[in-house]
């Protein structure tokens, strides 16, 4: 605001009294061609995103298959939802990865970034390196890995006989949720790991140096330094994290594709089986309960990020 | 939102990106002399091969002969060294005709996006005053907070109903996805634009049209280029639009042809790697050559 208002009324005047009252002088008349600049993005962002979210929550109070008639159902599909094995273990499914995702990334990415700000050899060489998973296509990685555990981890299990690893964790209902959670925080580390470089580099030096003559240690700097004064950033990355997590689609789909069985079935995935099993309007109601989930995080993001402007 | 915010954070992320070490290392050096911190620098070498393994396997595995694929150790060197991976994911599949396509989706992608996200931006910065203009950038804005999977369905009937089912529709929604993004670092730099400028040009006759083109447009490459590079990189790894929105198999994007390898030739893990290697490749390079400009993007984008 303010940088853009600054001069403004200056300006105006200068303006008004050389071109006579004419554009951005006037208050009142904006010129036309700023529509121009603005309509097409604004008109084809409503087509391509506003309407098919409107759509969705229209028809999810439809029987709609996706084509054809349909008749108004109320909230039947939202009933039905709840009691729903399938949607159930996705939602319970995907809120679980999405937490355990969080955690694991953001405590090994605050590691990482204290590691990357200290005073370590080959600096830039090692944050392109830290940074490199993050341009890497998510279904391309996830198939790579796919191979690791299920050739190269279970042959060399074997060669060194430990017996857990032996056959493939993909194959494993129990335990290939932790496969997702390794290759989701392999792609996830690097972003995160960013946000927080910038906000250790933001805390000011002298902080440090005084709790140094202090005679506090490295750990003790870290808690009482470094943790509370990036307190703002972690939220942040906490956020943007499970709202990401929560969409998880293209690396499930390379590893497990779900299975085995449906143990690792997202949310994104039971919605957009929803075309194939002619359940539109259906998978329409859990896609609306879903946006209602992210409606509550983008506040809560919201309220986060206007509290770091004080910052 | 205070959109005021990714200018404050742009002096850290400078000296992010930056190559003098000194500005940095000072900050946490409590007190101890300059000396390497070569625990850290160890450990930090370590956890670097989780990144650099599972590189060095699809690298490797690429260049190995089929035989040597399958013998069950992925951690072994080419030997002998071969292309044959290459030869066959090129001639096997669709790959040069995928490989077009991706190159196609993402070069419109990357366009469009730089063109409709400055223009907008342009309009909403000069006009910041005006209640439509204002509530324009909240409404893009919103984008950034919508998951994809609560559209997609509708999308899906909506790109078949107007024959954009094709990579073409792929391209207007990635741009369409890029756009909040994009339009709120265009803002925020266009607001450090100072008014003088254009208000010199416009005393010389020059209409917003032309300012915008001869005046701001040039002015806001340096943006272009992160906005540029994200576009790219989100188009070209992207694989739910493409596999969700397309609806001839023939005409699809390198990552959803990937998905060959899990059904037909799925013995043949030197042909999958090379694809793979080749898949990766384009976006990793564009990355080397741009690493300033994606760690100040993530930055940027994050803290809105």
């Amino acid at each position: 605001m303010t940088l853009l208002d600054r001069n403004e009324n200056d300006m105006a005047v200068v303006t008004s009294a050389r071109t006579g009252a004419k554009k951005r002088t006037s208050h009142r008349r904006v010129d036309k061609t700023f529509y121009a600049f603005l309509l097409p993005g604004l008109v084809l962002f409503t087509l391509a995103i506003t309407l098919p979210a409107v759509m969705g929550i229209f028809y999810s109070f439809t029987n709609s298959v996706g084509f054809g008639e349909f008749s108004f159902t109320g909230f039947i599909n939202y009933i039905a939802l709840f009691s729903d094995p399938s949607i159930r273990s996705a939602y319970g499914f995907t809120i679980g990865f999405a937490l355990v995702t969080v955690a694991v990334v953001n405590a090994v990415a605050f590691l990482l970034a204290i590691g990357l700000t200290a005073r370590i050899r080959a600096k830039v060489a090692m944050r392109a390196v830290f940074v490199l998973p993050m341009v890497v296509s998510g279904i391309v990685i996830a198939y790579a890995f796919n191979f690791l555990f299920s050739n190269s981890i279970p042959a060399a299990a074997n060669a060194l006989g430990f017996g857990p690893l032996e056959s493939s964790l993909l194959a494993n209902p129990n335990w290939a949720w932790v496969a997702i959670v390794i290759v989701t925080a392999w792609q996830a580390i690097p972003s995160t790991i960013l946000i927080y470089i910038a906000g250790i580099l933001a805390i000011p030096s002298d902080v440090y140096e005084a709790a140094a003559l202090d005679g506090a240690s490295a750990g003790r700097q870290l808690r009482s330094i470094t943790v509370p004064l990036t307190a703002g950033y972690i939220l942040i990355n906490v956020i943007i994290g499970f709202k990401n997590f929560l969409n998880s689609y293209d690396i499930i789909v390379g590893l497990t594709n779900g299975g085995p069985g449906t143990s690792t079935t997202s949310i994104a995935m039971s919605i957009f089986q929803g075309f194939t099993n002619g359940d539109y309007a259906y998978q329409m109601a859990n896609a609306t309960i879903f946006f209602l989930i992210a409606i509550v995080i983008a506040l809560l993001q919201l309220r986060t990020t206007r509290g770091r402007a004080s910052l | 939102m205070s959109t005021q915010i990714p200018l404050a954070t742009s002096t850290a992320t400078g000296e992010l990106a930056g190559t003098d070490a000194d500005s940095v290392t000072t900050r946490r050096a409590g007190g101890r002399g300059e000396r390497v911190n070569w625990p850290v620098t160890i450990v930090l070498i370590i956890c670097s091969l989780a990144i650099l393994v599972p590189l060095y396997v699809t690298l490797t595995m690429a260049f190995k002969t089929t035989s040597q694929a399958v013998d069950g150790n992925a951690f072994s060197l080419p030997a002998p060294f071969s292309v044959d991976g290459f030869v066959q994911a090129w001639n096997l599949t669709t790959f040069p005709r995928s490989f077009a396509i991706s190159i196609g989706v993402s070069a419109l992608t990357v366009v469009g996006t730089i063109i409709l996200s400055s223009f907008a931006a342009f309009a909403i910065s000069r006009n910041w005053n005006r209640r439509f203009f204002r509530w324009s950038f909240y409404y893009l804005l919103a984008a950034l907070f919508l998951p994809f999977p609560v559209v997609a369905l509708s999308q899906v009937k909506l790109t078949g109903l107007v024959h954009l089912d094709n990579p073409l529709g792929v391209a207007i929604l990635h741009i369409m996805f890029q756009l909040g993004f994009s339009v709120l670092l265009f803002t925020a730099f266009l607001r450090s634009i100072p008014d003088e400028l254009e208000e010199s040009a416009r005393l010389e006759g020059a209409t917003t049209g032309q300012v915008f083109w001869q005046l701001i447009f040039p002015l806001l490459a340096p943006m272009s280029a992160t906005v540029g590079i994200f576009a790219f990189l989100a188009s070209w790894n992207d694989f739910v639009m493409p596999s969700l929105i397309t609806s001839n198999p023939a005409l699809q994007t390198l990552p959803v042809l990937q998905q060959i390898f899990q059904t037909q030739f799925s013995n043949n893990y030197n042909v999958s790697f090379a694809s793979y290697l080749m898949a990766m490749a384009p976006a990793i390079l564009v990355y080397l050559f741009t690493q300033r400009w994606v760690m100040a993007g993530v930055t940027q984008g994050a803290i809105k």
